[in-house]
């Protein structure tokens, strides 16, 4: 046997032994059979290792070790408010369980939510839920999102028939120290349908979070996603979105602080004229390690993709992106687009970047770039030499920095409010 | 108002001396213009005086009305009203023109203890400005610098002159890269902003600006010294022989000296 078999092999028997201990949700009835086809996805690709090439950059030992430390329980009044003065329906999920009491009433004109726990044994989102993320198993394995597929308690099934004008916020807390979190939403917009989905608030002490989106033809998601104030934060996302023809996909994320957070996000474009444009801003210091990867598929011609991720690093912290561009043959007019940029405030921090490019269609436009770099000290001067202190100047150029993230997202107020944030941790950090 | 003695400065990570015992002084309310070839130091001399990192004060003192400048860090030094035009303005990606300004004049208020311009009246007194510079809407709107045409660059620099109102104004080579009607309208800036209480140094290689801005007192500086100090018509001396005549006679009296 090869080395690599052998690997392989213990890596399965590993894999084994941890999903031989773990016992399935029983609700909703209508998931246990995408549930049991997750684990055995995950049963035979085993969970990731360091040696994985998509995980060299990241250590997941700590997002696959059985145990996780348990983590401060986070009060409220930790954080300031998000998206007050904002109208938005509030979804609130307490330690992974969805809380009706401190959730708005679910209703409005063109949307359906249910909860995953408790959703019966007919549903619509049977026909999606597990399916996206089975289809992002390829070309590279995303194990911890089919354990996610297999385990998650609770989530906001949605459906959208319209153009909805109140955002949909689903809010994390944490009242628990030792919840290890799982939670999988899924959407289903339908032709022409219209949500903004904001998420927020620390999750669990560790925390993996799936959504599956499947948008139709001409369906527009603007997904913003803020990862606060939770210095204890392991976390690993997953967004697999599916864009039908025309279909407009926007989603950001900004993370502040937290020890381990993978961002991941595999996107297809399936139908002509699709856009997708994913942009992250992420701020952190001392044990921060924050790690983007992202894989968009062009199926479709005439279809236009985004990528723009922006990292703010100072003492110790470490940056990692990984972004690809697969372009299928039959993807002409491809419109590409990806940038990954650290500032690093200090030596001792790190940018680790792996872009790629595969494209099979001969007529398409991409490209990419990414650099590392401190502050532009021509640039500081002339600021301060129009008599703007150090400490400003300095906030001034990191928000510049960040502006071309921050520009994705597209409503006004929650621009100003991810402003605000912005400032107040620049601020905090002189 | 600007009092410069006996100045040496030299590159920081570097052995090399550029500015060689410059002493200057210039009254308030008056021009004076600095003329000289390349390398004799005209931009260090700038840089040096707003602060610029990458260079040493080795010996002499620069003042301000009296407050040593050369203790002060850059925003200070503008906070107690000196300025420079940047020969080559600095191009700055994702901040607003207008967000840069207002920071500006704001951080320059509060340092000197005055109260903040509103909002509102900030954008009546940036529009009336930027209105005699030809500066419209759509570039006051855009990142700093950023797309602007040279001549736009060097608008913006004396429209920033304009709004901080500094009572020490450096212009550095503000006439490179502009055509007439730009120099022009550059010119007629300055002017405007001629004032009893407020000076100017105006560096430049050429006389064509000093026709527009019409100097009190002209200095030629060589080697990082000035070495001839005139009126208005120096500056036509040089026009029509260059400086090589000029620094002929510097040597030859320096050589006269060093024999007596």
């Amino acid at each position: 046997m090869s080395a690599r078999a052998q690997r392989q092999a213990a890596r399965l028997a590993a894999t084994a032994g941890r999903l031989a201990t773990l016992t399935l949700p029983a609700q909703p009835l209508w998931a246990a059979g995408a549930r049991a086809a997750a684990l055995q996805r995950l049963g035979a690709m085993g969970l990731p290792e360091k040696r994985d090439e998509y995980w060299r950059y990241t250590d997941p030992e700590r997002l696959t070790a059985p145990e996780t430390r348990p983590a401060e329980v986070f009060r409220i009044t930790d954080e300031r408010p998000m998206y007050e003065g904002i109208d938005r329906l509030r979804l609130v999920f307490v330690d992974g369980v969805f809380d009706p009491a401190q959730s708005d009433p679910v209703e409005g004109q063109g949307i359906e939510i249910t909860r995953l726990a408790a959703s019966g044994e007919i549903h619509w989102a049977r026909d999606l839920y597990g399916t996206l993320e089975a289809a992002g198993q390829q070309p590279v394995a995303r194990p911890l999102a089919a354990l996610n597929s297999a385990l998650a308690t609770d989530g906001a099934l949605i459906r959208v028939t319209g153009v909805v004008q109140r955002p949909v916020s689903l809010i994390y807390r944490r009242a628990s120290g030792t919840a290890d979190v799982s939670l999988h939403h899924v959407l289903r917009l339908e032709p022409g349908a219209d949500l903004t989905l904001l998420e927020n608030g620390p999750v669990g002490a560790r925390s993996s979070i799936v959504i599956e989106a499947d948008l139709a033809e001409g369906a527009v998601l603007h997904h913003v996603r803020t990862m606060g104030r939770d210095h204890q934060r392991k976390a690993i996302t997953h967004l697999f979105a599916r864009l039908g023809a025309r279909a407009r996909l926007k989603s950001f994320t900004m993370s502040m602080n937290g020890r381990l957070v993978r961002n991941e996000a595999m996107i297809w474009l399936a139908g002509e004229g699709g856009s997708a444009h994913l942009a992250g801003a992420a701020l952190g210091d001392g044990v921060f390690h924050h790690d983007d990867t992202v894989f968009i598929t062009h199926e479709a011609p005439r279809c236009e993709s985004r990528q723009v991720f922006k990292k703010v690093l100072r003492d110790g912290a470490v940056g990692v992106f990984q972004g690809k561009i697969l372009v299928h043959r039959e993807a002409q007019l491809t419109d590409g687009y990806q940038i990954s940029q650290s500032l690093l405030l200090d030596e001792n921090s790190q940018f680790l970047a792996k872009p790629e490019l595969e494209i099979y269609a001969d007529d398409v436009k991409c490209s990419h770039g990414s650099t590392s770099g401190e502050i532009d000290p021509t640039q500081m001067f002339y600021l301060r030499a129009r008599g703007i202190p150090e400490d400003e100047a300095k906030r001034l150029l990191v928000l510049a920095f960040l502006a071309e993230a921050l520009a994705e997202i597209e409503r006004a107020d929650i621009a100003e409010d991810m402003h605000l944030r912005l400032r107040r941790w620049l601020d905090k950090r002189r | 108002m600007l009092n410069i003695q006996n100045l040496h400065v030299k590159l920081a990570d570097e052995d090399k001396q550029i500015l060689k015992g410059l002493s200057l002084q210039i009254a308030a309310g008056s021009v004076h213009a600095i003329m000289g070839p390349n390398g004799s130091g005209k931009s260090t001399l700038s840089y040096v005086l707003a602060g610029r990192e990458g260079y040493e004060v080795t010996e002499g003192s620069a003042t301000l009305e009296g407050e040593d400048l050369l203790a002060m860090e850059p925003e200070e030094r503008a906070a107690h009203g000196l300025f420079l035009a940047f020969q080559y303005p600095v191009e700055i990606p994702g901040v607003g023109n207008m967000t840069f300004l207002r920071t500006a004049l704001n951080a320059q208020k509060k340092a000197r203890g005055e109260a903040e311009v509103s909002s509102g009246d900030f954008l009546k007194l940036v529009r009336a400005k930027a209105k005699d510079l030809k500066i419209d809407a759509e570039m006051l709107k855009r990142p700093v610098n950023v797309g602007f045409s040279g001549g736009e660059k060097k608008r913006n620099e004396i429209l920033q002159m304009a709004m901080l109102e500094p009572r020490m104004c450096i212009l550095d080579e503000t006439d490179s890269g502009l055509d007439v009607d730009a120099m022009k309208l550059v010119s007629d800036g300055v002017n405007a902003l001629r004032d009893a209480g407020r000076s100017f140094l105006v560096i430049t290689h050429y006389q064509r600006l000093l026709d527009h801005i019409r100097p009190d007192v002209v200095h030629i500086m060589a080697a990082g010294r000035i070495v001839r100090t005139g009126g208005p018509e120096l500056a036509l001396e040089v026009e029509h022989n260059g400086y090589a005549d000029i620094l002929a006679e510097v040597a030859a009296e320096a050589q006269a000296g060093a024999q007596a």
